[in-house]
């Protein structure tokens, strides 16, 4: 076990293997016992710049089953932002109230100048399309969760890879465990090279395929994104493979009994609600794990991990 | 080439600096990023000339002027193979070969238009990813890029 008191979460880079596991296996003592409120004392700021509803009642929810409050806002619309405030200035104001900040930003690499500035630390709700390590910690506790390890996994993405933050750094979270990865995707969205490169640096091998069916039969995890019209330079490009794309329930015919459909929500039409029903959904559990995992993270950067039952 | 030109080419400055070892396409930059055109006291610039080593090169004689840290980086940048040499009373008091630092500070833009270092106020910082091709990674927005642009 590592401590994590006092240590920014600003990429998934920042954390070990080891970080990681700690998180987890404190996770997992919440979602056995979520309400713990050993930060009574502790105020959290919940600071999104940029609205993201689902993020923010997960962190919110998180910090209030840990006993602590929260203040904050939820879009800049209400603040001083829009009177022209620096970021800098928010973050200086704003620490000198809290004892830990969540924070959302539409700029790349927001949260981690703000936790340069800030005195108090500061776990990055997303910045940009840059990070969003506390997802890429809820979908390593799923797989952990359905998988019993995160060990050795064939683990296939599927959709926009190219523009995928959260596929991005699910592969550099996973290269600490020895996966095998199988990336499906139209070629205009294919994985970019440098994540490929972060694959190979750790020595996992991946493969490339253009058709969704491909991979159901050996699959562990299949990680499904969306895949947006408008990502396409070319609607017709678009047409053309857009329905290789849509996982339904007879698709999952010949699966491995083990395997788990993720995706980090909302879905649009990718994962067809026949597939909820079957035993391979986890997306929904997925985005509840979010929670845990959320309150693990608060609980060990303000230092309370061994007051978790 | 006569001896006689080479004598005029490497014409000795009292007090300064030279760069040489320039490659020859990248002379115009250097004294472009450097702002050597504002200087006043003399500036020699000389390009296309021969080089055992490189083919073509490029040298640029700077009187009275020193260079200091930033922009001793930003010549690394442009031009690795360059040498600097510093002369005082028409010696030379130091001949240094430059290499790429491993992060540059302040001195480069981020490409992406999205990045928080271009909204606020904020020193740019990069980490050097590799050195052939120049690529460099934003410590901000954690993007790569081998496109280098000066402030
Ligand atoms: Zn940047």
């Amino acid at each position: 076990m590592t401590n994590l008191k006092g240590k920014n979460l600003i990429s998934i880079t920042d954390y070990t293997k080891e970080d990681y596991l700690t998180v987890l296996d404190l996770a997992e003592k919440f979602e056995k016992n979520p309400n713990q409120p050993v930060l009574s004392d502790k105020v959290v700021g919940s600071l999104f710049f940029e609205p993201s509803t689902r993020t923010r009642l997960s962190f919110e929810t998180a910090a209030n089953r840990l006993g602590a409050r929260v203040i904050g806002f939820s879009n800049t619309a209400a603040t001083s932002l829009t009177k022209g405030e620096s970021l800098h200035d928010t973050i200086m104001m704003v620490s000198s109230y809290v004892d830990i900040i969540v924070m959302r930003h539409h700029k790349d690499g927001a949260s981690r100048y703000a936790s340069e500035v800030s005195p108090v630390p500061l776990i990055n709700a997303g910045d940009g399309s840059n990070q969003h390590p506390t997802q890429c910690m809820l979908d390593l506790y799923s797989i952990r969760k359905t998988q019993g390890t995160l060990d050795n996994l064939q683990i296939a993405m599927v959709g926009d890879l190219k523009y995928g933050r959260t596929v991005h750094s699910l592969v550099q979270a996973m290269s600490n465990f020895g996966a095998e990865f199988h990336f499906v995707s139209p070629e205009s969205l294919a994985m970019p090279d440098n994540v490929k490169a972060y694959a190979n640096n750790a020595g996992l091998k991946y493969h490339e395929y253009r058709k969704l069916e491909d991979v159901i039969p050996f699959a562990d995890i299949i990680y499904m994104t969306r895949i947006q019209k408008e990502r396409f330079p070319d609607v017709l490009e678009y047409e053309k493979v857009k329905d290789s794309y849509i996982l339904n329930a007879s698709l999952l015919n010949g699966c491995k009994d083990n395997m788990k459909v993720l995706h980090p929500l909302p879905r649009v039409n990718e994962i067809s609600m026949d597939v909820d029903k079957t035993k391979y959904a986890y997306y929904f559990q997925q985005a509840k794990n979010g929670m845990f995992v959320r309150q693990a993270l608060i609980a060990s950067i303000l230092g309370y991990a061994d007051q978790i039952k | 080439m006569t001896t006689n030109n080479k004598e005029l080419i490497v014409k000795k400055i009292e007090n300064g600096t030279v760069i040489d070892h320039i490659p020859a396409d990248k002379v115009f930059d250097v004294v472009r990023i450097l702002g050597l055109i504002s200087l006043e006291d003399e500036v020699l610039i000389g390009t296309n000339l021969e080089s055992k080593k490189y083919g073509r090169k490029g040298i640029i004689k700077a009187t009275n002027k020193f260079f200091d840290c930033e922009e001793i980086d930003k010549l690394a940048i442009i031009a690795p193979t360059a040498t600097l040499i510093t002369i005082k009373n028409y010696e030379v008091v130091e001949k240094k070969s430059l290499s790429i630092p491993k992060e540059i500070h302040k001195i480069v833009k981020c490409i992406n238009p999205n990045c928080v270092t271009n909204v606020e106020e904020i020193d740019t910082q990069f980490n050097v990813v590799s050195e052939e091709p120049l690529t460099i990674q934003c410590h901000y927005c954690e993007k790569t890029m081998t496109n280098i642009n000066f402030k």
